[in-house]
């Protein structure tokens, strides 16, 4: 006899050095539902599922699946159970073909053949069910997003998989694809498949989930049904108040202009990859970008920071031309940047945080004096930043990759706002940081804008990208195609901008 | 889900790319037969007829197996994301298996310690690449200076005393592995009869072209050692098991994203571990070769930076066996041309009218594409090289040792903007830790 | 935490030597050996003065080598090519040195700086290279080693740079230096400070220049905004990028001053032993740098540590020929110490980063919990 509950975890307990993620998590899920997991970034959402997917082992508590109690060493185990799991950064390889990626690791034919001829009906039967057509003999190099999260859920269907655990899956969609993903999760569960949902955005989650589990800091804090809450409560029992938001009321915008791009190209081989972008940013002004993830915007900011060159166009940063002149010139006229990845590109983990704090300004006092490093001078700044934007650290000496995602991102804003620059470019300043650190970075972003900096943002937040923008450019394969009035848009329309589906300057200012 | 169509998707330029591509055996044999054409030209231009003779190609092919075998290591390390700069200390691990065990068990033992000494190579790089998450290229440099010493030391037990022995050479190894000609046209033996030999025959006329081709051919199918047959046959064997296998799939997802493998339950360890130790193995076989089938013996020394050349024939061949192959074939023939010059007919002078040639088109066709800078730089060197050619009688033996190495930067320089690595290559990979 | 740094700084290397004599040990029984008869004589013969002396006269190379290699590894840039450009310098310097004669006080300087540009020019080829067609330094690097070994062998064989008063003269050199290029030895300064040499012992005077050398690269690399900028650079390229530091530029500079270092790695055979260059030359100084580059962890105190033991161990080897067993075992001494130091360093870093995981996040939660008491 089938228990009606397909998931029965009890009292998960998951310690990592220093911090306790998991604290005695309870959680249900009944058959054929879609659950939602709810909590803010770093509340331990993610490395719940990675224990019930095998990928990490609990330190205490038991898992039960379908009635039986599983221990799970490996991802295999659990795929056995019948669990799969998309993750939230998509775990597939690039320069192997959808088939490829679909089948790996559970390859039809013999040890020592595949057969592909198997593998690519089962893909284009379980396509044609669900709605999930994708080419499967293109690389993953050649598909688009949306596309590429089709393939990651082919690959957990073709599994067979009874359980689906999806990790964050609407982050990087526009608002009619994540319409579209839920349409293909009502059609799954209505064949039987249980989905666990887990995600931050709370509107989403009252719009799909039939059951929702809050939890902060590592514990269950509640069990309710969507037909019983709103938003406000649900965001209160995330967080124990309500959410901070990105809205900018007052209007700073300045006559005088501080970033302007002309006409900016940039050709991949044949490929273009930006077609005559025309941006203006004034003081006092911030200009959000909105765009499908691959349309150009990343390799634009890069042109703009200096790290790759425009085929033709200029840059006028502070009315100085600035397109042939290097990065470190152009921060040292007042351009600062907050990166996408931040790990990447922002900052050096094993380094401390003042010498953290001294990237992009070591060639100004007080950091340097010549030649020779003042180290005294960056511990002092060091430490105003971390007074400032709340840095928890135990001090200036500890490396950067002790701090947690939150702290390391205040940190680099504060670097960035160091030394009052005129133009901000900013990718994705609150991706994935908890609310406090959002907070933060939103108030520095709104203080320097009344001070008069002008600000450049990219975000695939719709809601924060038409809450803090002035002015709303879309990008669309490397062209700007709509001119857009955050005060009169909604995130539905901007995501048909953004997919192309609709073109022309709406609200033209 | 179906409206959106993002950018990158109509960039898609060659759709079927799950399997070889169907038409690599016949691009391969396209390219072959141009290398022939070139060759047979520059031969009756130049008069130098070793350039297309039988034997300068069985010496390419015995020269250019160590290499190949070296490539094809490197490639099973780097497929499963691990530089292996340790290739050269591998193969040279491979020269005492094989001097050792050939000479005291006979030749296809030698091929087998070879392979396994070589191995034991490939698991110390494991071992501190994979489980320790030591730099790739440490590790390398680390096991190159490891494998020469445990080789003396070991040469310096073993070898001191027998006969011909000594703590630098090993003793003669008397038998090989045996010998293989292709049968109705090299004279190969059929179920006992044997057939004549049809191509040497057509080699000797001189007839334009027919010839040459013929020499190539009967060079490359006459009295090969089973040893190199083996080693020519693993570059199909390689490109099965990577792309057709379910093992080979695994190891090349390891290579680009092994947190991707990790979640859908393979063992990333393993895989590495496997494709370091082949990696290990086949570079063993590689330094085999050198002592059972080029000296006979062992030699300190003796694989003479192979290894490295083995790894420019990786990147030359862009990660793929075919590539790797046809660099391997390139170095094997530059040297082989090296060792069959002789004064006044100088193979080496007539492929630096070559490059001459070569070099001028290139610059050419710089000109017309307005790059005028790579226009004069290839064009002045044209020059250079081809007043050497003019004044020359007989070109030093240093620039023709230097030769592979000067290729293989020469191909660095002119294509490694079109090379795709494995994405994750030189990545350290922690189970649970996502980067 | 300062003892957990104590334990890292001074255990680490112990410990890895520590697995050196243990696998040697298991080698040498295997073999037949008592390994107890070979660290005797090992020991025996390096616990002498002279010998003593040959190690760290011997060091020194290895040492000018070893900092040669940090410089590039200290920004993740593998100069695998300190062999071939050593070389390179070596060679120029002597011809160009024999060419001149100049007072002492010039003589030696100007073959220094002769050494350095070359080596440095040598150097720059690969990182231009890798800069303007994006080759692999490592790749490019190991090709332009043999490149140069037949260069160099080209021309001392045949051209006027070889030094042949007598045609009969079969081994191939280059013309000796002037007295004037010679380095004075430290004997003389170091016997007024009351130590007497045994007779035919010389302390290098290069020994002096290494220290400098050690000494300004420890301040350049720590302590000067360019040595900042080459730290960032190694530690996270992308990230030294978006702060201003240009790419190019550093891996051209860097594989500059790793290659000016290189070429003043022969400076101790040619201004106090030798006094030429010649098929005779040393091998092997540039790979051995790179050992004890890896073994002394970058760190310029390190790699002297790191570059005697190298070099005691060789000279320790010669004392195993009186019973009669191998001297290839102080190689494989080498090898394991090297690969079994760079394990024990990456596991150390993995328990010191979880550590600093540790503290920090407990510090920081008493921090919060200050905050909101009070």
């Amino acid at each position: 006899m089938i228990d009606s509950t397909a998931i029965v975890l009890r009292g998960i307990t998951k310690r990592f050095p220093g911090v306790v993620a998991n604290d005695n998590v309870d959680l249900t899920v009944r058959h054929g539902s879609v659950h939602a997991i709810v909590g803010e970034n770093g509340s331990g959402k993610s490395t719940l599922m990675k224990i019930l997917y095998g990928e990490q082992p609990p330190d205490e508590g038991t898992i039960t699946v379908d009635g039986t109690v599983r221990s799970f060493k490996s991802p295999r185990d659990a795929i056995a159970a019948g669990i799969g799991m998309v993750h939230q950064h998509f775990m597939l390889a690039g320069n192997l073909t959808v088939i490829e990626n679909v089948i790996l690791g559970d390859e039809p034919g013999r040890k020592w053949r595949i057969d592909v001829d198997v593998a690519r009906a089962r893909i284009a039967e379980i396509g044609r069910r669900y709605g999930l057509a994708v080419d499967p003999d293109a690389t993953i190099d050649e598909l688009g997003v949306g596309e590429r999260q089709r393939v990651e859920i082919l690959k957990v269907l073709y599994r067979g998989v009874k359980i689906l655990i999806l990790d964050e899956p609407t982050a990087v969609l526009v608002p009619h694809e994540v319409d579209e993903l839920f349409t293909s999760l009502r059609d799954l569960t209505a064949e039987g498949v249980t989905a666990l949902f887990i995600s931050h955005k709370l509107d989403e989650v009252l719009a799909i989930a039939d059951a929702i589990t809050v939890i902060r800091a590592g514990r269950t804090v509640a069990h309710v049904l969507p037909a019983d809450v709103d938003a406000h409560q649900l965001a209160e029992l995330m967080i124990g108040s309500e959410l901070p938001t990105p809205e900018t009321r007052d209007d700073t915008v300045q006559p005088e202009t501080v970033l302007a791009l002309r006409g900016l190209c940039l050709h991949d081989g044949e490929r273009v990859v930006l077609d005559e972008v025309e941006v203006v940013v004034h003081a006092g002004e911030i200009v959000g970008i909105a765009g499908v993830e691959g349309n150009g915007q990343r390799e634009l900011l890069d042109i703009v920071i200096g790290i790759e060159q425009a085929d033709s166009g200029s840059i006028l940063l502070e009315g100085e031309d600035v397109t042939t002149l290097s990065t470190r010139h152009r921060r040292e006229i007042g351009l600062g940047y907050i990166p996408e990845d931040r790990h990447h590109d922002g900052l050096v983990l094993e380094a401390p945080l003042w010498e953290n704090v001294m990237l992009g300004h070591q060639t100004r006092k007080p950091f340097v004096n010549g030649p020779w490093i003042d180290k005294r001078a960056a511990i002092e700044r060091t430490e105003q930043i971390i007074e400032a934007f709340d840095v928890r650290t135990p001090g200036a000496e500890v490396a950067a990759v002790a701090l947690s995602g939150g702290n390391q991102q205040k940190l680099l804003i504060g670097r960035e706002m160091l030394t009052d620059p005129k133009v901000l470019v900013a990718a994705h300043p609150t991706r994935g940081i908890d609310v406090g650190a959002q907070a933060v970075a939103w108030d520095a972003i709104r203080d320097a804008r009344a001070k008069g900096l002008g600000v450049l943002l990219i975000s695939a937040d719709l809601d924060e990208l038409i809450g803090l923008s002035d002015s709303l450019l879309v990008i669309y394969k490397g062209r700007i195609v709509a001119h857009l009035d955050p005060a009169r848009i909604t995130p539905g329309e901007l995501g048909s901008y953004m997919t192309g589906a609709r073109e022309a300057s709406g609200a033209t200012r | 889900m179906t409206a959106t169509v993002p950018p990158e998707t109509t960039n898609r330029a060659a759709g079927r790319r799950f399997a070889l591509p169907e038409s690599a055996a016949l691009r391969w044999m396209i390219y072959a037969g141009g290398f022939v054409v070139v060759l047979s030209v520059l031969r009756v231009v130049t008069g130098v007829n070793d350039l297309t003779a039988g034997g300068t190609f069985s010496a390419a092919l015995l020269l250019a197996v160590p290499i190949l075998l070296a490539g094809l290591g490197g490639l099973f390390a780097e497929r499963v994301g691990v530089i292996n700069i340790g290739l050269e200390g591998m193969m040279v691990l491979g020269t005492f298996g094989a001097g050792w065990a050939g000479y005291e068990y006979g030749a296809w033992w030698g091929v087998i310690c070879a392979c396994l000494f070589g191995a034991l190579g490939g698991l110390l790089h494991a071992v501190a690449t994979v489980t320790f998450g030591v730099d790739h290229i440490i590790s390398g440099v680390a096991i190159n200076i490891i494998a020469p010493g445990v080789v003396r030391f070991l040469a310096a037990i073993v070898f001191v005393g027998t006969s011909g022995g000594a703590i630098t050479q090993g003793p003669r190894i008397s038998s090989n592995t045996g010998q293989f000609s292709l049968p109705l046209l090299s004279g190969g033996n059929l179920f006992g009869w044997n057939t004549p030999d049809p191509l040497q025959r057509i080699a000797n006329k001189e007839w334009f072209l027919v010839s040459d081709l013929c020499g190539v051919v009967h060079g490359l199918t006459n009295g090969v050692a089973m040893y190199t047959v083996l080693a020519v046959l693993l570059v199909p064997a390689s490109a099965y098991v990577l792309w057709r296998t379910p093992f080979g799939l695994r190891l090349r997802s390891i290579g680009e994203k092994p947190e991707a493998a990790d979640s859908l339950g393979v063992n990333v360890y393993l895989m590495k571990y496997l494709g370091v130790a082949i990696s290990g193995g086949l570079a063993g076989l590689g330094g085999g070769i050198l002592v059972i089938e080029n000296g006979r013996r062992f030699n300190e020394g003796q694989t003479a930076n192979r290894g490295f050349i083995g790894l420019a024939a990786l990147i030359f061949g862009n990660w793929r066996p075919g590539g790797i192959a046809s660099g391997a074939g390139l170095f094997g023939f530059a040297e082989a041309l090296r060792l069959r010059s002789s004064p006044g007919a100088d193979s080496v002078l007539a492929v630096i009218l070559l490059a001459t040639v070569l070099l001028a088109l290139v610059s050419l066709n710089a000109l017309r594409t307005r790059k005028y800078v790579a226009a004069a730089i290839s064009g002045a060197v044209a020059i250079v090289i081809g007043v050497y050619y003019w004044q020359a009688e007989v070109v030093p033996t240093e620039f023709q040792f230097m030769t592979p190495y000067v290729a293989t930067l020469l191909v660095l320089i002119f294509a490694s903007k079109r090379l795709r690595p494995p994405a994750a290559e030189g990545k350290p990979w922690r189970k649970g830790q996502t980067t | 935490m300062n003892r957990r740094k104590l334990i890292e700084l001074v255990g680490a290397p112990f410990a890895a030597f520590g697995v050196a004599v243990v696998v040697s040990s298991i080698v040498l029984v295997l073999a037949g050996y008592n390994p107890l008869d070979a660290f005797d004589a090992m020991w025996s013969h390096i616990n002498g003065t002279d010998a003593l002396i040959d190690a760290i006269n011997d060091a020194a190379p290895y040492y000018v080598s070893g900092l040669a290699a940090a410089i590039g590894f200290k920004m993740g840039l593998f100069n695998i090519g300190v062999e071939g450009q050593y070389r390179m310098a070596a060679f120029w310097a002597a011809v160009i040195g024999a060419k001149v004669s100049l007072p002492a006080v010039l003589h030696v300087p100007f073959i220094l700086i002769v050494a350095m540009l070359v080596g440095g020019a040598w150097a720059s080829v690969p990182g231009v290279l890798a800069v303007k067609r994006n080759v692999n330094v490592v790749i490019s690097t190991i090709m332009l080693n043999s490149i140069t070994v037949a260069l160099v062998a080209l021309w001392l064989k045949d051209s006027h740079f070889r030094y042949r008063p007598n045609p009969a003269d079969l081994v191939p050199k280059t013309k000796t230096l002037d007295r004037s290029a010679w380095m004075p030895d430290l004997n003389a300064a170091i016997e007024k400070i009351g130590f007497h040499f045994p007779a035919n012992t010389r302390l290098h005077g290069y020994l002096v220049l290494a220290a400098v050398i050690g000494a300004v690269f420890y301040v350049l690399v720590w302590r000067t905004r360019f040595g900042f900028d080459l730290r960032m650079s190694g530690a996270n390229p992308s990230a030294a990028r978006a702060s201003g530091v240009n790419p190019n530029r550093m891996i051209v500079m860097t594989m500059l001053m790793s290659g000016a270092l290189a070429g003043l790695v022969g400076m101790g055979q040619m201004l106090s032993e030798g006094h030429l260059f010649g098929d005779q030359f040393p091998t092997g100084l540039g790979f051995a740098g790179i050992a004890v580059a890896l073994l002394g962890r970058n760190h310029p105190a390190g790699i002297a540590f790191a570059a005697f033991v190298w070099s005691a161990l060789e000279t320790a080897s010669i004392g195993l020929s009186n019973v009669e067993i191998p001297q290839e075992i102080a190689k494989i001494m080498q090898g394991t110490l090297l690969l079994s130091a760079v394990v024990v360093y990456e596991i150390i870093k993995r328990q010191s980063a979880a550590a600093t995981l540790r503290a920090a996040a407990e510090t920081t939660r008493a921090k919060a919990l200050e905050v909101s008491t009070a």
